[in-house]
């Protein structure tokens, strides 16, 4: 790759539109139009300047702003594919069949197809993620092509700007001084600018007022936001930075935690309180008959000693004790329990009365923790009753087994062996919720159901997000390069005085072209100086390029 | 040149390092469901559970190095570890001399239903219950039955869900069976 070396000397990258010393336009292109093209200063953009081998390449690729377009759209599209129906992780029920039958059953074949085609988990989909990670190289390229040039070719400008620099800006003026003396023009200019809070060079007779140069970063700052953003994204998935687990949990038993390790919960107890007041006319109309005011579940949170191992449970040492409630989560290291969900009156013990059929006296009751159901229950010398089975969840017979379909007790079921006075061999009962056989023939004894002791079931969620600081100084990097690049414009005017004494003036600005006009109405009324022209006021085409020029 | 060639490098490592960091997120998004779980390969966790009959007789993972580890969770509502457990049992008795250990845990059920279910089995193994779920949460057990096969050396050497035949069973003990002196 050649370098341009301009008129002045100056040697610049191929690719350089304006020189970088002089401000002579270099290419053909900037040498015929009227105004030249002031994006990046007219410096070359990297990627411009070589393409030669696989990685200039593939850098270009990245570099170019209609490839981040294209990504920005595709990722949009891909995006919004997404909430045409709910997300699998909205949907309560967990296995693969059941997924796919709600799809099908809710949202009809639309519903089956996207399904099928991964569309109900299109976030973590890999294609999804490389997207995404292809739109943050674009980003990232792009603003390294294009930053760095810029940045150089702004912290090195030169005060005086060739002739057809100056004669290219969209605002330029020409001629003598209106009024007084013009060997004080330029120092009236400075000292105006100065006012106008314009930081002032000078260099012999020319001088460069230059204000708000930060706002050519703004965009730059916001890109860097943006990644850093990402990257919080993306450190979600290292183990250890994020986790979000839920887990159910019985009143009085203890469970590890799961993504904590090390760490047990107990629920103590749970507590649904509602509003005592009166069905209020709409509530009545909707069908709600209470309004709840708390769910709180009573919690303490135990870690394991130090070099415990998992299944050790005689170590364990209290940290805290906390009643969590909606928006209370318990908070330890990190982790937050949070209250999610709760089911109520679960059976948890029940109580019989060792009955004879035909007198219904009672020779004793008994009560059976379904969580610790024991071998035998004795009531005196002659009278015990023996439990043979227990179902938690009574699903049938299967070869003359009574089977359980989960070890939730649902629906329990007892085989009980009544050994009493009268019949010391004793007698075997089946008995389920509405349901005894009796396989012996007939008993001279029953085990009358009395009553159930329940107990309820907390929902919780263990979370954890170190990412959050990262996010949110991401969006803060953000939107302070949003701000900057909106709310501040870098104007610039360059003033030249010629040796006949004549004073030739340009002006440019990224943006707010009227802002710069008031600032030269200003200074030209100020110094007597000749009046300036819009060359581009007649120009249409230009004119709608106006907000084009940020970077 | 050199200034060339300096920025080709700088350029090929970021694109490098962008594409490498694109190709870690997808990996571990691909994998989130096992990233803090165990893999064939790893160590196993250690862990301690009380055996079912002797509270004093602790098994504990650590204690069993040098032999062979079937580790089986299971659940008395679940018709296949039901299925598979008098295979187990029998097999057992045949590799029990020969350096493989078997340790079936019960996912926290009731002392009661676990020992009614063995004994209703006539199988002969060692049983512990998992009343926590600290074990299962460790091995990352999800759906039952699970097995974790353990070489003599402590690692996972495979890890199967579902339910196996005997013939299986065989041949996973075959698998972890020490090297005989």
């Amino acid at each position: 790759m050649e370098k341009i070396i301009c008129v002045c000397g100056h040697e610049n990258p191929a690719g350089t539109k304006l020189c970088g010393k002089c401000g002579r336009p270099l290419t053909e292109e900037a040498k015929t139009s009227k105004i030249v093209d002031m994006k990046y200063d007219g410096a070359a953009i990297r990627s411009k300047t070589r393409n030669k081998s696989i990685i200039d390449k593939i850098w270009n690729f990245f570099s170019s702003v209609r490839v981040g377009i294209t990504l920005i759209i595709i990722n949009l599209i891909a995006a919004s594919i997404g909430t045409i129906f709910p997300q699998e992780f909205y949907i309560s029920v967990s296995t693969e069949p059941e997924k796919a039958a709600y799809y099908e059953k809710t949202y009809g074949s639309l519903g089956k197809l996207y399904y099928e085609l991964g569309l109900s988990n299109v976030y973590s989909s890999w294609w999804f993620q490389v997207l995404v990670g292809l739109l943050a190289i674009s980003i990232i390229v792009a603003s390294i092509d294009r930053g760095i040039p810029l940045h150089k070719s702004l912290k090195n400008q030169r005060v005086k700007r060739h002739e057809s620099f100056m004669k290219r800006q969209r605002i330029i003026a020409e001629g003598a001084v209106t009024e007084g003396d013009s060997a004080n023009t330029m120092n009236l200019v400075e000292e105006k600018m100065k006012k106008l809070r314009y930081k002032v060079r000078r260099d012999g007779n020319a001088l460069l007022a230059e204000r708000g140069r930060f706002a050519r970063y703004g965009p730059y700052i916001n890109h860097v936001g943006l990644i850093v953003f990402l990257t919080a994204v993306m450190l979600r998935l290292v183990p250890g930075f994020y986790v979000d687990e839920s887990m159910w949990i019985r009143e009085g038993e203890m469970r590890a935690v799961p993504g904590m390790e090390g760490y047990f919960i107990e629920n103590e107890k749970f507590i649904l309180e509602t509003h005592d007041n009166q069905q209020t006319e709409n509530q009545e109309l909707q069908g709600v008959n209470v309004v709840a005011k708390n769910y709180q579940t009573d919690v303490k949170l135990y870690k394991q000693a130090d070099n415990s191992i998992p299944g050790q449970a005689d170590n364990l040492e209290l940290v805290k004790e906390y009643s969590v409630r909606v928006n209370h989560p318990l908070q330890h290291d990190g982790y937050a329990f949070y209250q999610m969900d709760f089911r109520l009156n679960e059976i948890k013990a029940m109580n019989f009365e060792l009955t004879n059929k035909e007198t219904g006296a009672s020779l004793g009751a008994v009560s059976i923790d379904l969580a610790n159901p024991q071998d035998e229950y004795v009531i005196n010398d002659q009278t015990k009753v023996e439990l043979m089975g227990y179902y938690p969840d009574f699903s049938g017979f299967e070869n003359g087994e009574p089977q359980t379909a989960t070890p939730t007790p649902n629906n329990p079921a007892f085989i009980f062996k009544m050994v009493t006075p009268d019949k010391p061999e004793g007698e075997i009962s089946f008995v389920a919720i509405q349901q005894t056989i009796e396989p012996n023939g007939d008993n001279t004894h029953k085990m009358a159901f009395n009553s159930v002791e329940t107990r309820n079931m907390s929902g919780l969620t263990v979370h954890k997000d170190s990412t959050i600081p990262m996010l949110a100084i991401g969006g803060a990097i953000f939107m302070i390069g949003v701000v900057i690049g909106s709310y501040w414009h870098h104007r610039r005017l360059w003033v030249e005085q010629l040796e006949d004494g004549t004073i030739r003036l340009a002006a440019h600005t990224n943006k707010n072209w009227f802002g710069i006009k008031k600032d030269l109405d200003a200074v030209t009324a100020f110094a007597h100086l000749p009046t300036y022209i819009d060359q581009s006021e007649d120009d249409q085409d230009e004119k709608e390029k106006e907000g084009d020029s940020t970077l | 040149m050199d200034k060339k060639k300096k920025r080709s490098i700088t350029r090929g490592v970021i694109l490098i390092v962008l594409l490498a960091a694109i190709a870690y997120t997808v990996y571990s998004s691909a994998t989130k469901d096992k990233v803090e779980v165990l893999q064939v390969g790893d160590k196993a966790p250690d862990f301690e559970l009380v055996d079912l009959y002797e509270s004093g007789l602790k098994h504990r993972l650590s204690d069993y190095e040098g032999k062979g580890i079937f580790l089986n969770f299971w659940g008395t509502w679940c018709e296949p570890c039901k299925k598979e457990m008098p295979a187990m049992s029998n097999q057992y008795a045949s590799y029990k001399d020969q350096g493989v250990e078997v340790l079936t845990v019960n996912i926290a059920q009731s002392e009661f239903e676990v020992k009614k279910f063995i004994e209703s089995l006539d199988v002969h193994f060692p049983v512990a219950i998992d009343k926590t779920k600290s074990v299962m949460t460790a091995y990352n057990v999800d759906l039952l039955p699970a097995t974790i096969l353990i070489n003599p050396e402590g690692e996972v050497e495979k890890i199967i869900t579902g339910e196996m035949n005997e013939a299986q069973i065989a041949s996973y003990m075959e698998s972890i069976k020490p090297e005989q002196e």
